[in-house]
């Protein structure tokens, strides 16, 4: 009997283990499966944590790079404080950027620098605008982009660093650029890192793989910037449920101590 | 019943004074304090609780969550971002929502499991067993409209596919799709409707689950042994046995539940509804969420679409009359040498649809589906009413005592009896 009992619980325990293998997880959904390198990030472990200086890095690779076609609408200015930077740099950096407001007094919109509490500018007015400048193509904005890619901060890096000759046969469209981690290997998005692209202020040598990585790692800080904050509480509230299990579990022993079973 | 006060038993004088009016603590004396509940439950029993805390956990953080959305084809998908972001743990809020959509069906399969193996479905708990299919049905309905909400490419296109199937039905089909959407495709009247409905139907959700506890507790629960408790000697008051034996369940939940939220918080999601829905883009699969994925691949297992639809549907409507399938007087599956194995193939079936309906619909997961299609329906509608005849069942305990006692030695009648006198 006792035996069958275990069987059951095994099984129940198995099922919803099971669980996660049967599951489609995005990457195994995803078809053509192309096998995504892992780039070891620091941020990558259950109890990672953002590597700072890259943020900032990989923020001077988007302000100075993608920025020229992608958006990060998502995101606010003074959000930045949270990966490091200091209030001055902050508003210095907004400062650069000038945004449409109004109406005044008077009716009429104006321009003025943006503040902290603007969101990124975007490098656009809308989609045709943005299709009209990249040959029909839509660069999507990128707040979220290391959440809506299957192994996203990998994928990213893999993906900027993925421009290589195609393969003896394999005729590339015109105006498409051969990738060799883009679904389909062919994507309107140009090769734009090139070696030395941006000067790093704290003398990193900006080759193209260090760039895609700070680039990753600043992306994967914008679409998820409450993780550390999450995996933090999520040690406290795990320990705080194993105590209060075990105190459970004790209460629970006395009550049926004089139960035989 | 004579009119006038109740005669209440409350020590409290304040609390008296209201039982005396309305007797809700007599009552939740009689159902949960005294209730008189088997003594032999495993932790499976554990479920029906965990359901009842998901359920309360989904409508709080779900009533949250409403004060910050806007149910808007423009503005949704950012209004969600922005509850992620600048909201105070609107980012917790979210992910205890949207894991805990997961957490809910796992336990509900369990609990459902539990009365699948253990005969609960069975007189006198026909009726008990199809409000909880009600209940299941109603929490797909509002599972499916909740995921359409932050109006991602998987919210738009699941929400396409799955209202299209109501196309295949004849002469009506097309009818129920618009009126379904509001127009002529998924759009903003669709997401309006949905978030009214994904709003309301966790209340109804509610009101069945409580007629589904009142009918419990009019039958009695079942136990692992299938048999009636024949007297106070094989029962226990709910408190304090069965609270402090959910309370252990309950923490080991939320560990796992816990775990899920702040460690791989879209390791259940699909990475497709982090972009913003568009119509004119249609993603390379369209899977739905996990839990939809058996009753996904029953509909892909069938040719013709309108088949395909009935079958699913009928996937779930078998289980209405499988009180009156199973035609064993045996509860438990313990006594059942082959229905259990059939049960436990049954089991393989359910996560083999699962596995085949997160594939795309080709060879060889289609022929796989209709394989594993074929078992769970030939287990309700030909095993289950042949073995009830065919098979010889293994002899009952007599009593849920005798069983726990065996061995007992001559502490038997004392132990049986302490119980009772706290009671
Ligand atoms: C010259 C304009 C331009 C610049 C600069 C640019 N991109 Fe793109 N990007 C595009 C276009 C156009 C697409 C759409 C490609 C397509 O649809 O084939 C794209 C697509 C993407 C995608 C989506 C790929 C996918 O899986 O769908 C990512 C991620 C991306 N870019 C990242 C970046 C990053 C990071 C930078 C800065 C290092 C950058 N881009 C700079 C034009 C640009
Ligand atoms: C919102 C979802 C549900 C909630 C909150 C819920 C709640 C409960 C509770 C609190 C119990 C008593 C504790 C227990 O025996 O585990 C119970 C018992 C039961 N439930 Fe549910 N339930 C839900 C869904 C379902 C579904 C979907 C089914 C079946 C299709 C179902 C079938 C049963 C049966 C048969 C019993 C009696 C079990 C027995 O005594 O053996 N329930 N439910």
């Amino acid at each position: 009997m006792r035996a069958v009992r275990n069987l059951i619980g095994a099984l129940a325990l198995g099922a919803v283990a099971s669980l996660g293998a049967v599951l489609p997880s995005p990457a195994r959904a995803a078809g053509e499966a192309i096998a995504i390198p892992d780039a070891n990030f620091g941020f990558a472990g259950f109890f990672g944590t953002f590597d700072r200086g890259a943020a900032q890095r990989g923020l001077q690779v988007y302000k100075e790079v993608c920025s020229a076609c992608h958006g990060m609408y998502h995101l606010s200015y003074r959000n930045l404080l949270e990966i490091g930077l200091s209030e001055d740099q902050v508003r210095a950096l907004a400062g650069t950027f000038t945004v449409m407001d109004g109406p005044n007094d008077t009716g009429e919109m104006f321009e003025r620098p943006a503040r902290l509490s603007d969101r990124f500018r975007r490098p656009f007015a809308n989609e045709l605008a943005a299709r009209a400048a990249n040959n029909g193509a839509y660069p999507p904005d990128l707040s979220v982009m290391a959440k809506a890619r299957p192994n996203g901060a990998n994928y990213l890096h893999a993906l900027l660093t993925g421009y290589v000759d195609p393969p003896a046969g394999f005729t590339v469209a015109d105006g498409m650029y051969y990738n060799a981690y883009y679904p389909g290997h062919q994507i309107a998005m140009p090769p734009i890192l090139n070696p030395d692209q941006v000067t790093y202020a704290d003398g990193t040598a900006a080759t193209v793989d260090q760039m895609a990585r700070d680039v990753a790692t600043f992306l994967a800080w914008a679409a998820e910037p409450e993780t550390e904050q999450r995996r933090a509480m999520g040690v406290k509230m795990i320990l705080f449920l194993i105590v209060l299990g075990g105190l459970t579990y004790a209460v629970k022993r006395k009550v049926w101590a004089d139960v035989k079973h | 019943m004579a009119i006038g006060l109740h005669d209440s038993t409350i020590k409290n004088p304040v609390l008296r004074w209201v039982d005396q009016r309305l007797p809700v603590f007599t009552m939740m004396q009689k159902e949960y304090g005294t209730f008189p509940t088997p003594r032999n439950f495993n932790y499976f029993w554990n479920f029906g609780a965990l359901a009842m805390v998901t359920l309360m956990i989904m409508i709080a953080t779900g009533i949250f969550l409403a004060m910050n959305y806007t149910p808007h084809t423009s503005y949704a998908f950012d209004s969600v971002e922005r509850i992620m972001r600048d909201v105070n743990y609107g980012w917790l809020i979210r992910y205890v929502h949207m894991n805990g959509a997961s957490m809910f069906f796992i336990v509900v399969f369990i609990h459902i499991w539990r009365g699948l193996y253990y005969g609960s479905y069975k007189a006198p708990r026909e009726l008990l067993w199809i409000l909880g299919v009600v209940i299941f049905l109603l929490m797909m309905a509002t599972a499916f409209m909740g995921y359409v909400l932050p109006w991602g490419q998987m919210s738009f296109w699941g929400a396409t596919v799955i209202t299209n199937l109501f196309s295949a039905f004849p002469l009506v089909g097309e009818h129920i799709v618009t009126w379904l959407w509001g127009g002529f495709s998924v759009d903003n009247p669709t997401l309006n409707r949905f978030f009214s409905l994904h709003y309301l139907m966790p209340f109804v959700i509610a009101g069945v689950v409580f007629l589904h506890v009142a009918a419990l507790h009019i039958t009695g629960s079942n136990n692992p042994l299938g048999i009636d408790p024949k007297g106070p000697q094989d029962t226990l008051p709910f408190h304090p046995y069965y609270t402090a034996k959910d309370s252990v369940g309950l923490i080991v939940y939320f560990i796992v539940f816990a775990f899920l939220v702040f460690f791989m918080p879209n390791y259940l999601g699909h990475p497709d509804n982090y972009i913003p829905a568009n119509p004119l883009v249609t993603p390379a699969h369209i899977v739905p969420e996990w839990y939809f994925l058996p009753f996904y691949a029953i509909l892909r297992a069938v040719p013709d679409k309108l088949g395909g639809v009935l079958l699913m549907f009928g996937s779930i409507a078998v289980l209405f009359i499988l009180p009156w399938l199973d035609t064993s007087p045996v509860r438990s599956m313990r006594f059942r040498p082959v229905a259990k194995w059939a049960l436990f193939l049954w089991l393989i079936a359910f996560f083999v649809l699962m596995w085949a309906g997160g594939k795309p619909a080709e060879e060889p997961y289609v022929t796989i589906s209709r394989i594993a299609t074929a078992y769970y329906f030939a287990y309700f509608l030909v095993i289950l009413p042949l073995l009830g005849r065919l098979e010889r069942p293994l002899s009952l305990p007599e009593s849920i005592a005798m069983p726990v006692l065996r061995g007992g030695g001559p502490v038997m009648a004392g132990a049986a009896a302490k119980p009772m006198e706290k009671a």
